[in-house]
């Protein structure tokens, strides 16, 4: 049992921010850091910069093309990269559906699909939720039907974060209806410019458009799109949602936060002194902070003994890590005061409009009212309890 | 980084486990509590035997020079079997400050015996008033010739009575009526001496604490000590205090991991042995997720522990102290709520005496309130 960086984790540390620090734009990482709307742009820019360094999916084995990063040492990159302003990568295809293309995928998609996700080529999106089948995904009903070499694919996903940028998605389809719900169920890849694919804004609580309505009629796909076995469905997208759950715990973002708010609360005042001397607010803020340390372990604790298929346990990181986010948010919001109120979209947006108040002020209730999605997506926080009851304890 | 443990470690960690299960049942348990000193010198002596007396000390000294991750291991053991025995006082308190501060003698004279079991030295380090201030030292050292006069009063000293000799922090120079801004007058002029128990002026007040223990209230009037007596530099103890108590508070998160595992494991059988309604109560889901909750916050609460264990032996001391004081804030916050929810999740079995389950969230409770309790190091933390 050793709990410090080995030398060759410290020199890593030293490169990634190095690397962050030259490469990514300043104009960018402002953005991230005031916490502005970022555009397609944004997104494709860093990921491009990091597919061209080979760090896109330098957490992928080395059989995938990846650079065989040990789990902390994708730790100690989110945590770097994220200090230095860079906007959150994309997760649907190379953290999400890529491990399920290597354990599950055939050679065709492997190559193909992973080969184009490595150089940041598609925009990858999750079809998972539909109107009827939130917490109750197994439930969903978007249907595929077999035609020779292809499937016809009918239905309606919901809460498509970012698909309107989206080149690909990858589905939960039911391609059969068995004796019990999870049963029939197919995973499939679907290119988005397909004719009869269509993406509706949903707006969000901050009036922002990151989540979609994403229609399917008569959407032809090849059946070289389907993963593994049909009817395997829920057993790859089990495997999934444990990949899900641990890159949501968010650690290196959260830490950025909470500089932020450090920042904030110094700036702020209350009672003619600065907040952060503030007992009361110190108090809460050294809460969150302690919390977050508690995490950080937890996850090196979890992936470092699991290898590299987060179990149930993993819910314990989506539960605590979404938390924690939502306290940051929360905290931030209130350190700013009445200029919490003041609501500016075009400020946020960062469209050259003035903000009122301070400038770190406008996004934070807006950003503190979006934040509440943490603990609903990626299964309800208390679908993740439902899961640590079940699977963990035995109830 | 690397969290695991080695194989003769895991060989410890099972050999400790055997132990509690064969020798420290609720039942044993209750027998030595009720023995004159509070627990078992038969326990103490297999103690002994199996090496735990000296796990820390250098092997010149008796000890097995082992490090922290045994200690993480005895700790939690501790905590699985509600041990009594003054480990954490004599081994990892007294022990740790004869270590440190001890002169080559004293070390001789003091280490061998208390790894054979054969001596029990503890500290008396806080006062009355103090709460966990261990830098507000009021009982002053006087010199008198070649000795010192040592008179003041400590409070809740852990198994002070039946301590041979006590480990006695008092002032020989400085002020420790200190403002609050600047209590570096308070620091300094701080020593530690040797004590016997059975000397002359000292008077001693035993008790039972609420969660099972043996603590006392010590009182020394004009007590005599020889030049022999003092342990490490006169006036300079605090840093030497200062570790030691967060050498103890990790030691306390640790043990109180070990609490919160096995008070989880009784409520966890008693959710799917109970029955209500003609089902299990685990089946209703307000109680699983009560449970979950339980198991994340002895989840984390282990992360802390390991964590603030290895931030001990850093050469950088303020991030130990921060490190071990979060650790402090969440182990305490979280042994609160589980051994709360574990109470409740008993329903009115909870709260009787003839319960396993009751005694485990007495101390898991009452751990806050040992060297310092989640409020003190959360003040703490924002100042670091």
């Amino acid at each position: 049992m050793d709990l410090s960086y080995t030398a060759d984790e410290q020199a890593f540390r030293d490169e990634v921010r190095a690397f962050a620090r030259a490469s990514l734009p300043p104009e960018l990482a402002r953005k991230v850091f005031d916490h502005r709307r970022l555009a397609r742009s944004d997104y494709v820019c860093w990921q491009d910069i990091l597919a061209k360094k080979g760090w896109l999916t330098g957490h992928w084995p080395r059989a995938f093309g990846g650079l065989g990063w040990t789990p902390v040492q994708l730790h100690i990159f989110d945590e770097e990269t994220a200090a230095a302003g860079a906007p959150r990568l994309v997760p649907f295809g190379i953290n999400m559906v890529a491990p399920v293309l290597m354990a599950f995928g055939g050679e065709w998609q492997q190559q193909h699909y992973l080969g184009r996700m490595r150089e940041n080529k598609d925009w990858w999106c999750q079809g998972y939720s539909e109107p009827g089948a939130g917490s109750d995904l197994a439930s969903l009903k978007t249907r595929a039907e077999a035609h020779g070499d292809h499937f016809i694919v009918n239905g309606h996903k919901t809460w498509t974060t970012l698909a309107q940028h989206a080149d690909m998605i990858f589905c939960l389809v039911r391609t059969s209806t068995g004796a019990r719900k999870q049963e029939g169920i197919s995973f499939l890849l679907i290119d988005m410019h397909s004719p009869g694919v269509t993406v509706r804004p949903l707006i969000m609580i901050d009036e922002e458009h990151e989540i979609n309505d994403v229609y399917f009629d008569n959407v032809k796909v090849p059946v070289a799109n389907l993963v593994g076995e049909e009817g395997k469905g829920w057993t790859y997208a089990k495997y999934l949602l444990g990949f899900e759950r641990t890159n949501i715990a968010g650690v290196g973002a959260s830490k950025r936060e909470l500089a932020t708010l450090k920042t904030i609360a110094a700036q702020e005042q209350r009672g003619g002194q600065s907040l952060a001397r503030d007992p009361h607010f110190a108090a809460r803020l050294a809460q969150v902070e302690i919390d977050l340390m508690a995490l950080e372990t937890t996850v090196m604790r979890v992936l470092s003994q699991r290898g590299k298929t987060p179990g149930p346990e993993a819910s314990i990181l989506k539960i605590r890590g979404s938390e924690i986010q939502q306290a940051l948010t929360e905290l931030m919001m209130e350190a700013v005061g009445p200029y919490a109120l003041p609501f500016v979209p075009e400020a946020i947006a960062g469209e050259g409009t003035a903000a009122v108040g301070p400038d770190y002020a406008s996004p934070l209730a807006a950003r503190y009212f979006a934040w509440r999605k943490t603990t609903i997506y990626g299964g309800s926080n208390e679908i993740q309890r439902n899961i640590i009851a079940q699977a963990v304890l035995g109830l | 980084m690397d969290f695991s443990f080695n194989d003769e470690q895991k060989q410890f960690q099972e050999s400790l486990a055997k132990f509690i299960e064969r020798d420290y049942g609720f039942e044993r348990r209750r027998a030595y509590q009720a023995l004159p000193e509070g627990f078992s010198r038969d326990i103490w002596a297999q103690f002994a035997d199996m090496g735990l007396l000296g796990l820390p000390f250098d092997e010149q000294y008796g000890g097995l020079g082992a490090g922290v991750a045994e200690m993480l291991l005895a700790m939690t053991a501790i905590g699985n079997g509600l041990v009594l025995e003054p480990y954490l006082a004599t081994v990892i308190m007294a022990g740790g400050l004869i270590s440190r501060c001890g002169n080559q003698a004293q070390k001789q004279a003091l280490l061998p015996p208390i790894a054979a079991g054969k001596r029990i030295v503890v500290t008396a380090l806080a006062e009355p008033g103090a709460r966990y201030d261990l830098n507000r030292v009021e009982t002053t050292a006087t010199r008198k010739g070649g000795d010192t006069m040592l008179s003041g009063r400590k409070a809740v000293v852990l198994h002070g009575a039946q301590a041979d000799q006590l480990i006695v922090s008092a002032r020989s120079s400085g002020d420790s009526s200190d403002d609050s801004s600047n209590n570096v007058a308070a620091i300094d002029g701080i020593s530690l001496y040797l004590v016997d128990r059975g000397a002359a002026g000292v008077s001693v007040r035993d008790y039972r604490t609420v969660d099972g223990l043996r603590a006392a209230d010590i009182t020394f009037n004009e007590v005599r000590v020889g030049p022999e007596a003092l342990l490490g530099a006169e006036g300079g103890a605090y840093a030497a205090i200062d570790a030691i108590a967060d050498a103890g508070a990790a030691a306390l998160c640790a043990e109180a991991v070990g609490v919160m595992e096995t008070l989880n494991a009784l409520t966890l059988e008693h959710l799917k042995t109970r029955q209500q309604f003609g089902h299990p109560i685990g089946g209703f889901q307000v109680l699983q997720h009560r449970a979950a909750d339980m198991f994340i916050h002895a989840e984390q609460s282990k992360s802390m522990a390991y964590l603030a264990a290895m931030k001990l032996s850093s050469t950088d001391v303020a991030e130990r102290r921060r490190v071990v004081s979060a650790a402090k804030v969440h182990v305490g916050r979280s042994g609160r709520a589980i051994s709360q929810a574990s109470t409740q999740l008993h329903g009115g079995m909870g709260v009787t005496n003839e319960l396993a389950a009751a005694h485990y969230a007495r101390r898991l409770t009452m751990i806050d309130f040992n060297l310092g309790d989640s409020d003190h190091h959360l003040k703490r933390f924002i100042n670091a």
